[in-house]
């Protein structure tokens, strides 16, 4: 088969961008059988497969991309699901840029193969073709507990339930998802693809208990005295960060947090929908990372006329994925860098009306390999804004850490684990993605859910020897 | 019994309402003080309550609520029988009541539905309690048996004078401490104004004082950060960190100020429904 030598990824269809920033429907349209096809050959099957290194979850990429090459995608959408129990959520949302695309062959005279593009092209082909349900695995007879319904705990459960395990997953909000239900908009990643993954794992048995805190409602003892012989926590990060300037508590401040959970969760922007959302006229998003995008983006869907994003380094630093800042500029996204907010100015009546800010010069790079910013003094300007969105980060949710006896915890709050098994310093409990390493990528806390997911099996087993 | 059925749905005095919610495990948990957090159905508003009572053997947990926006209108909207989309909890920390010999409960309007629980507890626990209950009028007069049960004295206050005591909570609460009781905390529940009134008396006098606040929420949790307060120039989070507060240390105007964000959309949300129903009688 000739291989594809384009030095460029085959383009991926998208909505025009000033018609997409006026709606709420999936921005990137997915290839055809035929661009995938195209993509796929320009894969070099490289015998030391680089590529794979760089998934967390360690997916056989030039393994299902020969299959797409072939036009074989079912075949190819079993290779992956092999490796990942979202697949079309991961060619979605994760950093390829950062991981396997950044170690692919291609990528040293060019663009790398657009592995994530095909990865969800080869999940989307199952999806809308596939009408065969797997058999259900045959169980082992023992029970896991896994905490939070997010991206970790779907992938543990759906590696436990394939093992044969009773896997119940406990979920705090009244749907499951966690962070791609909460945080990530449906341009973005399309609540119904979600909500199918979800399916696929309670056809293989999954147990999904909604709107039960644990922590709270049940504490993670009682789970083991339930008769769970293993509880995974993923619970997520915790409580939003603040920059502690003054005017954070005016009226028209949001967490981003809150924000994305009334647009997504909620369905704030739907026009019969009962959660109430600001609409400013000017936006400000504090922050660089993929939330502070979905913010900006979301804000200008529900009518801002001006959205900024105040990041305090450059464009090289922002941390969110090459793509997304590519939509958002493309939709009339304004970038403030090396800018930060001194503090929030607000109007007679405890509504915001502006966000005072300070030019910062970029100094020698910090410990995270990052050029630390520094203030230019009496460089202060006024940004107009009737919204401001902290995209800051969160630290620790305090409900499991403070009923759960000999649970040990770093001093952010994070659970303490041991190694990549995600072992918590009390016997059967382990832990995994944002409650360990604070806010990260849906990747890594997949695979953390993976790993901590095998480690339970290797316990359950040991013990039944 | 299914979860999350409306077992009883008794009206109270004005426009407030008990509902008698079966959820089995939040019953068993559930401590004074404590909050639920309702979704009368698939598209509604998550509506933070704080706990009025449980039942633990029969599994129950009973909620007072008054309509004041859409999401408690759709919630009224739902009859005896019918099941509530969502019921999560119990959140938030209990009411603290260790070692307090010497209380006076002071709940506000619909606020004397959870006051109640905190006074009971109180009472069982062999506490001396004071009880001070405040409402606009007669006709809104609520939960006096109740209190009486529970309350070594019990003062009934109605601003208008139409029942009880005229006047203010706050004027009963300084009579009382005027006249020479030592309270070793005073726990006030019911409106922000009213709170915030009784934490100034109270600092005058020195004496301690809980509030329970109940701000904007969404997820009631720790994920969101909606209903964060400032507590002794600290942002602290109620869904987590509360809902008791030192009512000497609450930002009370930030909170009065955040509660009204969302007012004219309700407003706005209330006056096209009201819209549409009459044109539905047309």
């Amino acid at each position: 088969m000739a291989r594809n030598l384009s030095k460029t990824k085959v383009p991926m269809p998208a909505q025009d961008p000033h018609a997409r920033n006026r709606n709420f429907s999936e921005v990137a349209l997915g290839y055809t059988e035929e661009m995938a096809v195209e993509e796929a050959r320009r894969c070099l099957g490289c015998k030391h497969r680089p590529c794979v290194k760089g998934c967390p979850v360690a997916i056989d990429i030039p393994g299902f991309v020969e299959e797409i090459a072939q036009g074989r995608f079912e075949e190819a959408f079993h290779i992956l699901n092999e490796a990942s129990a979202l697949p079309a959520v991961c060619g979605r949302v994760c950093p390829q840029e950062t991981q396997c695309e950044q170690l692919c062959v291609r990528g040293l005279k060019g663009e790398p193969v657009a592995i994530g593009r095909l990865e969800r092209f080869a999940a989307d082909w199952h999806r809308a073709h596939a009408c065969k349900l797997p058999p259900a695995p045959k169980p082992n007879g023992h029970k896991v507990a896994v905490v939070g319904a997010g991206p970790g705990g779907l992938t543990a459960a759906g590696e436990l339930a394939r093992l044969g395990y009773a896997v119940t997953v406990f979920e705090a909000l009244h749907l499951p998802g966690g962070v791609l239900s909460y945080g990530i908009p449906e341009f973005r990643l399309p609540k119904e693809i979600v909500m199918a993954e979800v399916d696929a794992l309670i056809n293989l048995g999954v147990e999904v208990m909604l709107n039960t805190v644990i922590g709270k409602t049940l504490t993670i003892d009682e789970l083991l005295e339930y008769g769970f012989e293993a509880v995974f926590i993923a619970s997520g990060a915790g409580l939003p960060r603040f920059m502690g300037i003054p005017g954070e508590s005016l009226k028209g401040v949001y967490s981003a947090n809150e924000y994305l959970t009334r647009i997504n969760l909620m369905k704030a922007y739907e026009e019969n929908s009962l959660t109430p959302i600001l609409r400013g006229r000017h936006v400000a998003v504090v922050g660089g990372g993929n939330v502070a995008m979905d913010a900006a983006r979301c804000a200008k869907r529900l009518g801002a006329g001006e959205v900024s994003i105040v990041y305090r380094r450059g464009f090289e630093e922002l941390p969110a994925r090459r793509e997304e800042v590519h939509h958002a500029q493309e939709e009339g996204i304004a970038f403030h860098f090396q800018t930060n907010p001194v503090q929030i100015l607000g109007d007679d009546r405890g509504w915001v009306r502006a966000l005072e800010c300070i030019r910062m010069a970029l100094g020698e790079p910090d410990a995270s390999g990052r050029r630390r910013p520094i203030e230019e003094p009496g460089s202060n300007y006024e940004l107009l804004a009737d919204v401001v969105i902290m995209a800051l980060g969160t630290s620790s949710n305090p409900l499991i850490r403070l009923t759960t006896p000999g649970l040990e915890t770093d001093k952010w709050g994070g659970i303490m684990v041991d190694g990549p098994d995600g072992l918590t310093s009390r016997e059967k409990v382990y832990a995994g993605g944002d409650v360990v390493t604070g806010s990260a990528t849906v990747i890594l806390a997949m695979g953390a859910g993976k790993d901590a997911a095998r480690a339970i099996d290797r316990m359950i087993r040991e013990k039944g020897l | 019994m299914q979860q999350y059925t409306i077992l009883e749905k008794t009206p109270l005095s004005g426009s407030a309402c008990r509902m008698v919610i079966s959820a089995p495990l939040v019953a068993r948990k559930a401590q004074a003080g404590q909050f639920i957090i309702l979704r009368a159905k698939e598209h509604s508003e998550r509506i933070p309550l704080t706990i009025h009572d449980q039942d633990r053997e029969k599994g129950t947990v009973s909620v007072v609520y008054q309509v004041v926006g859409a999401g408690t209108m759709e919630l009224d909207s739902l009859k005896e029988g019918e099941r509530l989309h969502d019921f999560v909890g119990p959140l938030g920390r209990e009411t603290r009541t260790e070692g307090l010999k010497k209380v006076c409960v002071v709940g506000g309007g619909v606020g004397c539905a959870i006051a109640f629980p905190v006074a009971r507890k109180l009472h069982e626990q062999g506490s001396v309690v004071h009880s001070i209950i405040g409402f606009r009028s007669r006709d809104l007069v609520f939960m006096e048996k109740d209190f009486q049960g529970v309350s070594d004295q019990l003062f009934v206050m109605t601003d208008d004078g139409s029942y009880g005591t005229p006047g203010l909570v706050t004027q009963a609460l300084e009579r009382l401490i005027k006249e020479g009781h030592q309270y070793d905390e005073v726990i006030a529940i019911g409106p922000l104004v009213m709170m915030k009134f009784v934490s100034q008396l109270t600092k005058k006098y020195g004496v301690k004082t809980t509030v329970s606040m109940n701000p904007i929420m969404v997820d009631g949790t720790g994920m969101c950060g909606g209903c964060r307060l400032t507590v002794g120039g600290q942002v602290k989070f109620a869904c987590v960190d509360g809902p008791d507060f030192d009512g000497h240390q609450v930002d009370f105007d930030e909170v009065i100020s955040r509660n009204l964000i969302y007012e004219e959309f309700e407003q706005r949300e209330r006056e096209e429904s009201c819209y549409l129903l009459k044109q539905g009688e047309e």
